[in-house]
């Protein structure tokens, strides 16, 4: 987005809608992919990432927001690392007291949303210049983007790697799972296909515009 | 090999579970300065310097905390750590050499959201490694990370060269080629036993 840093942006529904799709945080911006490729084995690990970072990312978002005129400008980023810090922690209490289980599953991996770039991007690039309802629901579209996207990972690692989808299984006992997925090099391989789907379809829908120019 | 050996702790970190391509920390910097193995040799030093001066400062934080109940504080005690150390690095390169200051560019003030360092000061926590076991294991992820760093950079070099479909961008390709190397890597698997 190029425009004044300084003027603040009014809200509208694109406020919302470009974080889900025009600047998707994992399949435009290649931001946080760490989470998305480590806790991506399984749909429901996928979506318990998912709002975790989006319940983080909100409440940093809006005290960011609330703050932003009373952090010095020199030593914003480590005040916002401490504010993501505070949020993690919590995050990092609930779901351990919601479900042990998912907590073993994702282990250090909560812990580590504090250095998701996603997040600190969003504060330093928006919260920090923003309106707090628009720091929300800037928030709340980034978070769903990033949710999707994990969705997205998840759900083709699990199906392929295990043959269930959210622990349900889907082919019966004859099927052979195809093991890789489940594993390290199964995270890099899903992700560069859905980046190579995504790019084609940006291709195909550029050179419909241009035939669309041409005539 | 005893599980707890210092040899073991090194070679695991080192390769059995490869900090970029086992565990996926540090896939920021793996992308972005795998450009040139030269560049990726000097972010490699630097993350094992502030690997190691970390990883000390946490463990002996970790001690404190835990001396004192206030374990909750863990999070944004290392969180600061890392950042003071980055500080203290990028400082240093600027003083001793601009030149490569200029190089690493946005990337060095970066290595402090790198999840490479925390997940280091995290995963020595957990798993109660005293401090030799954590000098092993900080030195063992960070020339892991490096090695990551230096075949990917090299691998792309040759990139430059080939021909590609341009639909295949950038990042889809440099994922490709980071998935090969995971497969590979996991062929240490059986060093453990």
């Amino acid at each position: 987005m190029v425009q004044d840093p300084r003027t603040p942006e009014p809200l509208s529904l694109d406020t919302l809608i470009q974080g889900i799709w025009r600047e998707n945080p994992v399949f435009v911006m290649l931001l946080g992919l760490c989470p998305v490729l480590a806790v991506t084995n399984t749909a429901t690990n996928a979506l318990a990432m998912g709002l975790a970072t989006t319940f983080v990312l909100l409440c940093s978002g809006v005290l960011v927001s609330l703050l932003r005129k009373v952090i010095p400008k020199q030593v914003r980023i480590a005040c916002y690392i401490i504010i993501i810090a505070t949020f993690v922690t919590i995050v990092d209490y609930a779901i351990q007291a919601i479900s042990l289980d998912i907590h073993k599953a994702l282990g250090a991996f909560i812990q580590l949303i504090v250095v998701n770039c996603v997040i600190l991007g969003r504060a330093e690039a928006y919260a920090s210049k923003n309106k707090v309802v628009n720091a929300f629901v800037n928030a709340l579209g980034m978070g769903i983007g990033f949710t999707f996207a994990l969705l997205c990972l998840g759900i083709v690692r699990e199906i392929l790697g295990f043959g269930t989808l959210f622990g349900i299984d889907l082919f019966g006992p004859s099927f052979q799972p195809w093991a890789v997925f489940a594993l390290p090099p199964g995270g890099f391989f899903a992700l560069a296909f859905w980046l190579f789907l995504f790019a084609l379809i940006r291709k195909k829908r550029a050179n419909g515009k241009e035939e669309i120019h041409a005539t | 090999m005893q599980p707890d050996s210092h040899v073991f702790i090194f070679l695991n970190a080192f390769l059995i579970n490869n900090f970029v391509l086992a565990m996926f920390l540090g896939l920021c910097p793996f992308l972005g300065v795998s450009g040139k193995v030269k560049t990726a040799w000097n972010m490699g030093l630097a993350v094992i310097f502030v690997m190691l001066v970390s990883s000390i400062c946490a463990y002996g934080i970790n001690h404190l905390l835990v001396r004192y109940q206030l374990e909750f504080l863990r999070l944004i005690c290392y969180i600061a750590v890392i950042a003071s150390a980055v500080q203290l690095v990028e400082m240093f390169i600027k003083k001793f050499s601009p030149g490569l200051f200029r190089t690493l560019g946005i990337f060095l003030p970066l290595i402090t959201t790198n999840c490479a360092i925390l997940g280091l000061a995290l995963f020595q926590t957990n798993r109660e490694y005293d401090f030799t076991q954590c000098l092993a294991f900080s030195l063992g992820a960070g020339a892991g990370f490096t090695l990551a760093l230096i075949l990917m950079a090299g691998l792309r070099e040759r990139l430059e060269l080939a021909d590609v479909p341009d639909t295949v961008t950038q990042a889809a390709l440099s994922l490709m080629l980071a998935g090969l190397l995971s497969l590979t890597f996991m062929g240490f698997a059986g060093l453990g036993g």
